[in-house]
């Protein structure tokens, strides 16, 4: 799990992803609504200034072969704003000037009837203008009138000034609101992902059933796969499991026909060196059965961590009754046996596994255990219910001392001694099955122990 | 050669300088460190009350009071804006010309009601209706006209009493009187028949207010049209001689106005001066004062008063103002 790279965050890039698309909207949200109040305001002035000019044309008359121009007061008087802006006019007949401001420039390109709107810059200030003419027909001659009206834009400006802020306003509300919109759809949705893997985590190391809650459409092929993985992988387990089991059983039958055959040869025959050679088969079939029997007690053992038994016992009755069953064997091999420790330690457990468990143990410790040797079983209650079995053999290697528990795992000491390397496995496996451990010690005076907390 | 050049400029300009001031007085000349030269069209008698609470409030600030007529104040200060630093007009079109041309500086410091001010730069700070003044002697037994109507009936029904005996502006030389001219006829469908009447009973036309009130006073006019009301108060309380007459059909009410010139040398006493003057002039209870008040309402009743706004200058136009003056003359100059 360590190992697992993790390269960013569907979350985090989910929610950067939309806030990044709502700022780009509240942005381009920003600059729309000012575009368009920057349109609708200058179309606004444009209106007036041309009304105004479109009202000092109209008072051009030809009267007398002379241009009279009546300025009308309301002319100006609509050009009146908030910010007073400054108004500029000049009023040209036949392009030359002949009244108000004289540095306004008529732009050129305007024809009988349309008129020019310009943006530019008179006396330092920038001014709207309007270029507009009319031609005045007289007695035996045409007139041009052209008139250029300019106003400054400080009204406009006001105006934009306020809709810039109502629009800036309006685009940060919109982004929070989206950004907060954002943070809510990003953890719905990995939500889901987060249900998910906490009701893979919750599940005890052995269910291997398919998962059955309803999930969004995204997440269902993932789901299938991971179904059908545990599937295959169930069945491959339980397929192992009952592999062993029937080889075992195989096995450990056939063992004991030719052990009892091989005892009986041992019996008939005189010749010392075949006597050496029957029990030398003799003690590989014992092996062999040994062998065979463990990898039995370890898939019963794997059977039964899942579906535990749970039952009041006493650890010490459970170790006496182990002890005296295995007293003639340790005799034949000249070791000593020991029960020790409180005289009673109750415990809730299933008598079975640790029964095989504290069985192999002891099993072990003859195995390694020089003759003569003794070997104590200590039972006690404190700090936790624990059995200890200790032997006067060769101790562990200090370097494996954390492996030896694995499966099939011996000690690079144990070359010339014959076993499996299931025994701390099962050990192990059921201390794990009561939420316990096992611990190796070595012993400073020589030997071992081997202690079953649970 | 160039040096010359410059010396002949500025000795002529110093001459132009010391020339045709109507008045021209120092207030505070001994203590200040800095000067406001102030060009008004405001007699000094009227302005002074104010000057001396100012220079008394910043003694750090001379004054110096150049007075002259609405249209000289307007070229003066077109020709050389450096050399004032506030324009003070009752010829509110040329004041607004000034600012819109842009002679004017924004004071953002200043805060007055928008009605009374324009581009924060132009401050209004009386309010000064146009009024008939007649002479008492000359009405002795008769109804004294309330409007302009009634005034044209008057002169009508005694063209004998009237003849030679009535003035008003010469409109060609006053801007104020220009302003009143126009506003009228703008506002008035009556004004063009009243200028028909006052041409035939051979009008006499008068450059400022105070000529006009003294020929009044003297009994050498009957009857003076659109005079200022303020100048005519001043003289009115103390005689019983004249009768000032706002017309019932609205009076014109005009504002003097106050702008700070852009190339002012010290724009923050000028900012200070503008901001005490308006401050004094809106100030209700102000015993010292002399000029009318800013004062939207008369007696609760709305005045009249005319714009602040761009349309002001219509009738400075070329076109327009030579339009005008010429209907003006056929009309008042008859013979």
């Amino acid at each position: 799990m360590a190992d697992l790279s993790v390269s960013g965050s569907l979350r985090n890039r989910l929610a950067l992803t939309l806030i990044g698309g709502a700022a780009v909207l509240a942005i381009l949200l920003f600059f729309a609504v000012r575009n368009y109040a920057v349109q609708v305001a200058q179309q606004g002035q444009n209106d007036i200034l041309q009304a105004s000019v479109t009202s000092m044309l109209d008072a051009a008359v030809i009267r007398n072969n002379k241009v009279e121009l009546d300025l009308p007061y309301s002319a100006f008087s609509m050009l009146a704003t908030p910010a007073d802006d400054q108004v500029f006019y000049a009023i040209l007949q036949d392009g030359i000037h002949i009244s108000g401001y004289d540095d306004l420039v008529f732009s050129a390109g305007v024809s009988g009837g349309n008129s020019i709107f310009e943006t530019g810059k008179m006396r330092g200030v920038t001014i709207r203008k309007i270029s507009a003419s009319k031609t005045l027909i007289g007695a035996n001659q045409r007139i041009e009138i052209q008139i250029v009206l300019a106003q400054t834009q400080d009204a406009l400006s006001d105006t934009l000034d306020q809709i810039s802020r109502n629009a800036a306003v309006l685009g940060i509300g919109f982004f929070a609101l989206a950004a907060a919109l954002s943070f809510w759809a990003s953890s719905a949705t990995i939500g889901q992902l987060g249900k998910l893997t906490s009701s893979v985590t919750r599940r005890g190391p052995q269910d291997l059933s398919p998962f059955s809650k309803p999930v969004p459409r995204e997440m269902a092929p993932l789901v299938t796969s991971l179904n059908s993985l545990m599937g295959r992988l169930e069945q491959s387990l339980s397929q192992s499991e009952d592999f062993i089991v029937e080889a075992a059983h195989r096995v450990r039958t056939p063992l004991a026909t030719v052990r009892s055959y091989a005892e009986a040869t041992l019996q008939r025959v005189n010749k010392e060196e075949n006597r050496e050679a029957m029990r030398s088969m003799i003690k590989a079939i014992d092996e062999s059965s040994r062998a065979a029997g463990q990898l039995l007690d370890h898939a019963m053992i794997t059977f039964r961590a899942d579906h535990l038994e749970r039952q009041e016992l006493d650890l010490v009755a459970l170790a006496k009754e182990l002890v005296l069953r295995l007293t003639p064997i340790a005799d034949m091999k000249d070791l000593s046996l020991t029960l020790q420790g409180d005289s009673i330690v109750p415990y809730s457990g299933d008598f079975v596994l640790i029964q095989n468990a504290v069985r192999n143990l002891i099993d072990n410790a003859m195995k390694y255990s020089p003759a003569e040797g003794s070997i104590q079983v200590i039972v006690s209650a404190g700090p936790s219910p624990q059995i200890t079995v200790c032997d006067r053999g060769p101790g562990f290697p200090n370097d494996e001392i954390e492996t030896l528990t694995t499966r099939f795992q011996r000690g690079t000491n144990a070359t010339n001694t014959i076993g499996s390397g299931l025994g701390l496995t099962i050990a192990r496996d059921v201390a794990a099955a009561h939420g316990g451990k096992i611990t190796l010690t070595n012993v400073q005076e020589g030997g071992a122990c081997v202690t079953l907390s649970l | 050669m160039r040096n010359f050049i410059a010396l002949g400029l500025i000795l002529m300009c110093n001459a132009s300088w010391a020339q045709n001031w109507e008045d021209r007085q120092q207030f505070n000349a001994t203590d200040a460190t800095t000067t406001l030269r102030i060009i008004s069209s405001t007699d000094t008698n009227l302005f002074a009350p104010l000057i001396e609470a100012f220079v008394a409030q910043n003694p750090d600030v001379a004054i110096e009071y150049l007075v002259t007529g609405t249209a000289d104040i307007d070229t003066r200060f077109r020709k050389t804006p450096k050399a004032f630093d506030i324009a003070i007009s009752s010829a509110m079109d040329l004041q607004l010309k000034l600012t819109n041309d842009g002679y004017a500086l924004p004071l953002k410091g200043v805060s007055h009601p928008a009605w009374a001010q324009w581009r924060q730069s132009l401050f209004g700070f009386t309010s000064e209706p146009a009024a008939i003044v007649i002479n008492r002697a000359a009405f002795k037994g008769l109804p004294i006209p309330q409007s302009r109507q009634e005034l044209i009936e008057a002169l009508r029904a005694r063209p004998d009493v009237f003849r030679n005996r009535v003035g008003t502006y010469d409109v060609r030389q006053s801007g104020l009187g220009y302003l009143f001219a126009t506003q009228d006829a703008r506002a008035f469908e009556t004004f063009w028949r009243l200028m028909e009447v006052m041409g035939g009973l051979d009008v006499r036309l008068y450059c400022c207010s105070g000529d006009m009130i003294d020929d009044l006073i003297d009994g050498k006019i009957a009857v003076a049209y659109n005079v200022l009301g303020s100048y005519a108060q001043a003289r009115a309380e103390s005689q019983n001689v004249i009768k000032i007459i706002l017309p019932s059909d609205f009076p014109t009410t005009m504002m003097r106005t106050a702008l700070v010139s852009r190339s002012s040398q010290e724009p923050q006493a000028a900012e200070r001066f503008i901001q005490f003057l308006v401050g004094y002039q809106s100030n209700p209870i102000e015993s010292t004062r002399l000029l009318p008040p800013l004062n939207a309402t008369e007696n609760g009743v709305e005045r009249a008063t005319i714009a602040l706004e761009p349309a002001l200058m219509t009738f400075l136009d070329t076109l327009k103002r030579n339009n005008f003056l010429y209907e003006w003359e056929n009309a008042l100059i008859q013979n």
